[in-house]
């Protein structure tokens, strides 16, 4: 009776990560493929189609783009977030508590609706479909979640480390980048490169807001289009790579702050 | 940054407070409080919880700007000054040391922010943890130190600045009992040393007597009574006075008549005469400390009239009696009367005291 319980705890666990991993162990073992057609029987291993990609200039131009939208969005992200955050911890500010759930509502909008809104608001304005245009996007579905994360951490004996350093001579600013900052690095880093994380994977606003020069996802996408192939296998292995180092960064700096 | 200009006189008081009010809302915080520290002085702000002395230290301090009255520090007008332009610098209740920091950089913080060299600071941050007993911690984190070593590291990195002023709020308030004693000694002795005027705030009346050198009692946003501790103590200026800073017993009554230098007051507890002066029919107090309080006559000492013991606490050396006047119930004597005294509840004695010993209270 024993036995069989944890046969089917066993079987549970199994099925869940299978469940979760499954695809994804798929897509890479297909990413090695010799022949041209993801499908079994496995013929590889071979590194051809992740030479393919690496060549190819388009793919390499979206990868590009992508990176330096995740972190240039993410880096304007985190510091309005942090502001913003500041400011709600520092000051009596009037409606702060309705202020401060409108900052954080777009985190329960979906994604289709913020880049639709965004879609008509550029159009109205006149800013052309661009990377531009998509890390804008990236910003508002980012920012909430980084002024979220960076308030939480903002408690009084913040106040009081900024106060003592007021009193020890120090200027406003030097107040912010000697102790606020520091203080709130471990938040500052985690919410960073979550919004990498969020915005490297993100496809619906990129897809409404981009047209020539667009992000590795979408062009993943045009990939799909002409149907499967061993080349979008390698593509999306090695966007999950860089996903993966993101998530073990994070728990780094996560894992090293509850040590300290 | 010392406040002094050159050609400035230094004789005068140190910190100079005249006519404080602040008000936090409706609440009316501090109400025309004035105050002069004396340099090299420990000055002691003592009061219960909402009694103004926090927010007074937080007027030195900078921390708050007063709706009245003005802060002078070796002459100069500070009312308005942020903390960072201020001769002051303080010890915080929970220290706020930086924890992303080495002991060794909290401590030259204030020196950094000044502009004084890597050399310079390296050696005042040395000499400044030698000073509190911390020399060998200069690279550890805060979160690594004791409560008690903690507070001293705030104490060295608010001295190394050299303030005319050390504030320190409640800064014992975090350790325990024994601890707590344990630093009261040191905080003394190491303001001896350093001749830095100290203004301490506390609600832990014995703190107050054993540290001040001037001790500011203060309630309800007015200073009730300042002096050294031995006056406030044994001349005690108001009720709240006699009750806050030790404990009193305190019997109401009016000026019947007044003598060549004494006069006479009708009681609670019946007529009694002492030294002092005032107006016929003036509502007066007296409180009497329970050391002063006898079960039998001395030389000089009168009745206070029969008493029923209602507690008796056994406290070591002595034991805290508690008795009600039968004469007025509203009348609870505190007497501290030696072990061997066998009272028990329930007994009626008579009380006595010195009339020397009864301080006489107008308000």
């Amino acid at each position: 009776m024993k036995t069989a319980g944890k046969i089917l705890v066993s079987a549970y666990a199994l099925a869940i990560y299978g469940f979760i991993f499954l695809p994804v162990i798929v897509l890479v073992l297909f990413s090695l493929q010799a022949s041209s057609f993801p499908i079994p029987p496995f013929t590889g291993p071979s590194l051809r189609w992740y030479e393919a990609v690496l060549s190819d200039r388009r793919l390499m131009s979206a990868l590009f783009n992508s990176v330096v939208l995740a972190g240039l969005s993410s880096a304007v992200a985190v510091t309005l977030g942090f502001l913003a955050a500041w400011g709600f911890a520092r000051y009596h500010l009037p409606r702060s508590s309705l202020m401060r759930a409108l900052i954080t509502l777009p985190l329960t909008v979906s994604y289709l609706i913020i880049g639709m809104g965004l879609l008509i608001v550029f159009n109205w304005a006149g800013v052309p479909k661009s990377l531009l245009a998509a890390g804008i996007g990236h910003v508002v579905i980012n920012l909430p979640l980084c002024f979220a994360i960076i308030y939480s951490q903002m408690g009084d004996n913040q106040v009081n480390f900024e106060r003592a350093a007021r009193d020890l001579g120090a200027s406003e600013w030097k107040v912010l980048f000697l102790v606020s900052v520091p203080v709130l690095w471990p938040a500052i880093f985690a919410s960073f490169f979550l919004s990498m994380t969020f915005s490297w994977d993100e496809f619906v606003i990129a897809f409404l807001l981009t047209r020539f020069d667009t992000t590795l996802p979408v062009e993943i996408w045009n990939l799909l289009r002409s149907g499967l192939n061993p080349r979008t296998n390698a593509i999306g292995s090695l966007v999950f790579g860089v996903s993966i180092v993101m998530a073990l960064l994070l728990e780094l700096v996560f894992l090293r702050r509850t040590r300290r | 940054m010392t406040g002094t200009l050159p050609g400035q006189s230094l004789s005068g008081p140190l910190v100079e407070i005249r006519k404080l009010s602040h008000s936090f809302g409706g609440h009316k915080a501090l109400n025309e409080v004035s105050l002069t520290v004396e340099p090299g002085s420990y000055t002691v702000l003592l009061g219960p919880s909402g009694s103004g002395k926090t927010t007074l230290l937080s007027i030195i301090g900078g921390f708050v700007h007063p709706n009245e009255g003005s802060v002078f520090i070796r002459g100069n007008d500070f009312t308005r000054a942020p903390p960072a332009r201020r001769p002051t610098a303080t010890v915080f209740q929970d220290y706020a040391l930086f924890p992303h920091l080495t002991v060794g950089n909290n401590v030259g913080f204030g020196l950094r922010m000044r502009g004084v060299p890597r050399a310079a600071r390296a050696s005042k941050v040395r000499d400044a943890l030698a000073m509190v007993g911390l020399a060998d911690a200069i690279h550890k984190r805060p979160h690594q130190l004791s409560g008690g070593q903690r507070q001293r590291v705030a104490l060295a990195r608010a001295l190394v600045v050299e303030p005319a002023v050390l504030l320190l709020d409640e800064p014992l308030g975090a350790l325990d009992l024994k601890l707590r004693r344990q630093m009261q000694d040191e905080l003394k002795a190491l303001q001896k040393r350093v001749g830095t005027a100290f203004i301490h705030v506390t609600h832990d009346q014995e703190e107050a007597m054993a540290l001040a050198d001037h001790c500011v009692v203060m309630s309800d946003g007015r200073i009730e009574d300042q002096g050294p501790a031995e006056r406030v103590y044994s001349r005690p200026a108001s009720r709240f006075s006699a009750t806050f800073m030790g404990e009193s017993t305190l019997i109401s009554g009016k000026i019947l008549d007044l003598g060549m230098d004494e006069i006479r007051v009708d009681t609670q507890v019946g007529p009694l005469s002492l030294a002092g002066a005032g107006e016929p029919g003036f509502d007066v107090s007296l409180a009497i400390r329970p050391e002063h309080i006898t079960l039998v006559p001395e030389s000089g000492s009168v009745s206070l009239g029969e008493a029923v013991v209602t507690d008796v606490v056994f406290q070591g050396s002595f034991k805290r009696v508690l008795a009600v006047s039968t004469r007025d119930p509203d009348v609870t004597f505190i007497a501290k009367l030696r072990s061997s005294y066998g009272v028990a509840i329930g007994d009626k004695v008579e009380l006595y005291a010195t009339p020397a010993d009864m301080v006489l209270l107008s308000r």
